[in-house]
C-alpha cells in the first residue's frame, strides 16, 4: 500500500507544479494579485507532496519490501539500515527523487525565506522553479517511476547494493552534491524572472547573491567529498580522476564560481548585467547537463540512449527546452537590461572580470575534453578517451594566471584604484611571499619546483588579505572596533580565498610529493617508505554484517617508535559475491599513511600490498570546506536583509510597471 | 571614440586574445593525450600504432591469467572470441577483474605484439560492462560468453 500511496503523491506533487508553473506566471503577466500569491503556499504544498511520495519509497526499502522493483534490485535484507536508507538514492530512479524532493526544499525555502522580495518577482521566480519541476517530476513518472511493482513473482531478497556505495560517503555525499546542483536552479530562476520582468537592478542581485552563495557552498562540499571518498574508497588513493563524471560536477562549480564573483560586481556597482543572468544560465544548465549525463548513462556510452529511448529522448528534449528557451528569451530581452555603467581599468572590477575570464575558459576546456569523445565517437571517428594530461595541461596554466589576479582582489577598490596604491601596499606580502616560496619547500627533501610555485601563489594570497586586514585594523580607533566592523560579507570573501589557497598548496605538495608502491609482502617482512617502516604482521579473517574479509595488519614505524597499526580488508560481499578492497589511513594535518590489499601471491601468505605516503593530502579537503564556510558565512551580511523599505517601494512602482 | 564603447573595444580584444591562447593551449594539450581504443581484432591486424599509448579491451580470456610467485608480474590475453592480444602487467589489478570478465588495458604495443599495460581498468559494479568491450565484442559478433550471436 505504501509505495502505492507515495506514486500517488507523486502525482498530486507533479499537479501542483503545473499550476506553480502557469497560474503565478499568468498572474504575474496579467497583474493578477490573487493568481500570484498562489505561489508560496503551492511551492510548499509541492514540498509537503514530494517529502510523503519519497518518505514512502524510504519506508519501502528500511521494510525490506522487495514487491517493489527497485527495492528488490538495489537492496537486500542484511543491508545495515543507514544503507538501506542511502541506498534509495544509490540508484537511477531513487537519484531523481532526491533530486526533486531537494528542488521542492529550495523553492519552498525561496517561498518562506523571502519577506523582501516583492510579490510579482516571487512569483516569477517560483513560476520558474516549478517549470523545472514539472520537467524533473514528469520524467520521473514517465520513464523511471521509482514505485513499480515485481508482481507476481516477489524475490526472497533483494540483489544488494553495489558494495562500492556502502559507505557513509554515500549517504551524504548525493544530497550535498544535489543541494548544490539544484541550489543553482534559484539563480537561474531568478535570472529568468529578471528576463521576464526586463527590470535588472542591483536589488536583483541582491536577492539572488545569498542563493547562489549557499548553493556554491553546498556544491563545494559535495565535490569536496566525492573526491575523499573515492580517495578512501576505490583503494588506490586517487583524489581526483578527471573522470567524466567528476567533470560533470565540476563545471557548474566553476561556472558557479565565475557567477559569485560576477554577482559581486552586479549586486556593488550595478555592472556586468546581462553577463551575470548569463552565467546563471550557463550554471544552472551545467548542473542539468551534469545530472543527466551521469544519470543517463551517456557518458559511459553513446549507446546507453540506444538502451532506453525513451529516456535519453526526454533528457534531450529537456535540456534543449531549458537551454533554448533560456537563450532565446536572453536574446530577446538582454539588450533591455544591459547596464551603462563605467569603471576605470585599474579597479577591482576588471580583476573581476578578470576571474570572470578565467573560470569561464576553465569550464569550456573541461566542458570540451569532456564532450569530446562523445562528439569523436557520434561522428564515427573512433573511440578515445581524453586522459588526466589534457586536464593537467590547461586548467594548471589557467590557475596559475588566476592568482596573480586574485592576491590584487581583496586591496583593490571599486569604480577605480591606482597602481602606485597597489605597489605600496602589495610590496611587503609580494617580497615575503617570494622568501616562503623559496624556504618552504626546503622542509622536505628533494626542493621541487612546483611545490615553490605552489607555496610561492597561495602566501601570495594569504598575504595579500592578511595585509588588507591590518590595513582595516589599523585604520579603525581599536582593534576589537576594527574586528567588529568585518561585515560577514567581508569574513566570507577571507575564508573562501584562505581556503582556495590551501587547496592550492595541498594539491601542488600531495601531486609531486607522494610515495606510492606495489609491493609483494608476506607475514613477517618490513618495507620502507618515505623514512615510514611498514611491518607486515599478520593476516586474519573477519566478519561484518554482509560480508567476510582478510584482514592484513601492519605496523608502521618511524624511528623505531610504533606511529600506527593499520588494518586494510579484502572484502566479499555475501549477497553479490563481489569483492571490495578497504583501505587503512593513518590521517594527519600533514601527511597520510595509505595501505590497501592487493590479492594474495604464492602459497607462503604473501600478498599485493599497495602502500602510500601522501603528504599535505588533507589540505585540499580542508580548503574546500574553508570556501564552503566561507559561502555560508558571507550570507549573513545584513545587506541582504535590510533593504525592506526601498524594495517595498521598488516593489509598488514594479507593480505598475508591469 | 565614446569612451562606453572604447572600453567595450579593449574587452573585446582581451577575451579573444586570452581565448585564442587557451584554445591554443588546447589543441597542444590534446595532441598528446588523447588514447584511441582498438578492439583486439584490429591489434592483431596490425592497425594499432606500435610504441604509442593505445587501449584496447575484450573478455580476460578463461585460463589465461598467470601470476608471478615473487614479484607483481602478471599476465593475461584479452579476446573478442575472433583474436587475442597477450597483456603484460605489473602491480595490484581492480577488484572486479577475473576470467571471463570484462577489461580494459591501456598502455604502449611492443613489437612482438604483447601490450605492456600501466592500468587496467575493469568494470565497476555486476552488470556494468565498459563500453568499449561491448562495442569490441559487437563488432566480432560474440556476446560475452563467446558464443556467436
Amino acid at each position: 500500500m505504501m509505495p502505492e500511496i507515495g506514486h500517488f503523491a507523486l502525482i498530486i506533487a507533479f499537479c501542483l507544479t503545473l499550476m506553480l508553473a502557469t497560474v503565478p506566471a499568468w498572474g504575474a503577466w496579467r497583474g493578477n494579485a490573487v493568481a500570484m500569491s498562489l505561489a508560496p503556499t503551492l511551492a510548499v504544498g509541492i514540498l509537503v507532496f514530494v517529502g510523503i511520495s519519497f518518505g514512502c519509497l524510504a519506508s519501502a526499502f528500511l521494510q525490506d519490501d522487495f514487491s517493489v522493483a527497485l527495492v528488490a534490485a538495489h537492496s537486500n535484507s542484511l543491508l545495515p539500515p543507514i544503507y538501506k536508507f542511502a541506498a534509495v538514492w544509490g540508484n537511477h530512479e531513487g537519484s531523481l527523487m532526491l533530486w526533486a524532493l531537494i528542488l521542492a526544499l529550495w523553492t519552498a525555502a525561496v517561498a518562506l525565506f523571502s519577506p523582501q522580495l516583492p510579490l510579482l518577482v516571487l512569483s516569477r521566480v517560483l513560476s520558474v522553479m516549478g517549470a523545472i519541476g514539472v520537467g524533473f517530476l514528469s520524467f520521473s513518472l514517465v520513464t523511471s517511476n521509482p514505485f513499480a511493482r515485481l508482481l507476481p513473482g516477489i524475490p526472497d531478497d533483494g540483489g544488494d547494493l553495489n558494495p562500492l556505495l556502502q559507505d557513509p560517503g554515500l549517504i551524504i555525499h548525493p544530497p550535498l552534491l544535489y543541494m548544490g546542483y539544484v541550489g543553482f536552479s534559484v539563480a537561474f530562476a531568478f535570472a529568468i524572472a529578471a528576463l521576464l520582468g526586463g527590470r535588472l537592478d542591483a536589488s536583483w542581485a541582491r536577492w539572488s547573491r545569498p542563493w547562489t552563495n549557499i548553493a556554491w557552498g553546498f556544491l563545494s562540499l559535495g565535490i569536496m567529498l566525492g573526491s575523499w571518498w573515492a580517495y578512501y574508497e576505490l583503494g588506490w588513493g586517487g583524489w581526483w580522476f578527471w573522470d567524466p563524471v567528476e567533470n560533470a560536477s565540476f563545471m557548474p562549480w566553476l561556472a558557479g564560481t565565475a557567477l559569485i564573483h560576477s554577482l559581486a560586481a552586479t549586486d556593488k556597482r550595478g555592472l556586468f548585467k546581462s553577463w551575470t543572468v548569463l552565467l546563471a544560465i550557463f550554471a544552472f544548465s551545467l548542473s542539468l547537463l551534469g545530472t543527466f549525463l551521469v544519470r543517463s548513462g551517456v557518458l559511459t556510452s553513446v549507446h546507453a540512449f540506444a538502451t532506453d529511448p525513451a529516456r535519453g529522448m526526454f533528457i534531450l528534449v529537456f535540456l534543449a527546452l531549458v537551454v533554448g528557451g533560456s537563450l532565446t528569451l536572453y536574446a530577446v530581452r538582454a539588450p533591455a537590461v544591459s547596464s551603462r555603467v563605467t569603471f576605470a581599468w585599474v579597479s577591482r572590477e576588471s580583476l573581476l572580470l578578470c576571474n570572470n575570464v578565467v573560470f569561464l575558459v576553465a569550464t569550456l576546456t573541461v566542458l570540451f575534453g569532456t564532450l569530446f569523445p562523445l562528439i569523436v565517437d557520434g561522428l564515427g571517428m573512433g573511440k578515445v578517451s581524453v586522459g588526466p594530461p589534457y586536464f593537467n595541461a590547461v586548467f594548471v596554466p589557467l590557475m596559475v594566471l588566476l592568482v596573480p589576479f586574485m592576491g590584487i582582489g581583496p586591496v583593490s577598490r571599486w569604480k577605480g584604484d591606482d597602481v602606485a596604491r597597489w605597489r605600496k601596499e602589495l610590496m611587503l606580502p609580494a617580497v615575503v611571499a617570494i622568501v616562503c616560496g623559496f624556504t618552504f619547500p626546503l622542509l622536505h627533501a628533494p626542493y621541487n619546483i612546483w611545490v615553490a610555485l605552489a607555496v610561492l601563489l597561495s602566501s601570495w594570497l594569504v598575504l595579500g588579505l592578511a595585509q588588507d586586514v591590518w590595513r582595516r585594523l589599523r585604520n579603525a580607533s581599536s582593534p576589537a572596533r576594527g574586528l567588529r566592523r568585518l561585515t560577514p560579507g567581508y569574513c566570507g570573501m577571507l575564508i573562501a580565498h584562505l581556503g582556495f589557497a590551501a587547496c592550492v598548496t595541498g594539491v601542488v605538495a600531495t601531486s609531486q610529493y607522494s610515495v606510492e608502491r606495489d609491493l609483494r609482502m608476506s607475514p613477517g617482512d618490513t618495507q620502507e617508505l618515505a623514512g615510514y617502516e611498514f611491518r607486515f604482521v599478520e593476516v586474519t579473517q573477519v566478519r561484518g554484517p554482509n560480508f567476510i574479509a582478510d584482514e592484513a595488519r601492519l605496523e608502521v614505524s618511524r624511528d623505531n617508535v610504533i606511529v600506527a597499526s593499520m588494518l586494510p580488508q579484502k572484502r566479499r560481499y555475501l549477497a553479490t559475491g563481489s569483492m571490495m578492497t578497504e583501505a587503512a589511513i593513518d590521517p594527519g594535518l600533514f601527511r597520510d599513511l595509505y595501505v590497501a590489499m592487493g590479492e594474495p601471491i604464492g602459497s607462503d601468505g604473501a600478498w599485493a600490498m599497495r602502500l602510500h605516503y601522501k603528504p599535505l593530502v588533507r589540505w585540499m579537503w580542508l580548503g574546500a570546506i574553508f570556501m564552503a564556510v566561507g559561502a555560508f558565512t558571507s550570507v549573513l551580511d545584513k545587506r541582504y536583509r535590510t533593504q525592506r523599505a526601498p524594495v517595498a517601494a521598488g516593489n509598488e512602482a514594479a507593480l505598475h510597471g508591469a | 571614440m565614446h569612451p562606453v564603447r572604447k572600453q567595450r573595444l579593449y574587452l573585446v580584444l582581451f577575451v579573444a586574445l586570452f581565448s585564442s591562447a587557451a584554445i591554443g593551449l588546447v589543441t597542444y594539450a590534446l595532441r598528446g593525450n588523447i588514447n584511441l581504443f582498438y578492439p583486439p581484432t584490429e591489434v592483431v591486424s596490425g592497425e594499432a600504432p606500435i610504441g604509442q599509448s593505445i587501449r584496447v579491451g575484450g573478455m580476460v580470456e578463461e585460463g589465461s591469467l598467470l601470476r608471478a610467485d615473487d614479484s607483481l608480474a602478471i599476465s593475461f590475453t584479452l579476446t573478442d572470441y575472433q583474436a587475442s592480444v597477450p597483456v603484460v602487467y605489473s602491480g595490484i589489478l581492480p577488484d572486479l577483474f577475473g576470467e571471463g570478465q570484462g577489461a580494459v588495458a591501456s598502455g604502449v604495443l611492443s613489437d612482438e605484439g604483447v601490450l605492456q599495460a600501466t592500468e587496467i581498468l575493469a568494470k565497476h559494479d555486476e552488470n556494468y560492462m565498459p563500453p568499449e568491450v561491448a562495442y569490441a565484442l559487437e563488432n566480432s559478433g560474440y556476446d560475452k560468453k563467446g558464443k556467436t550471436k
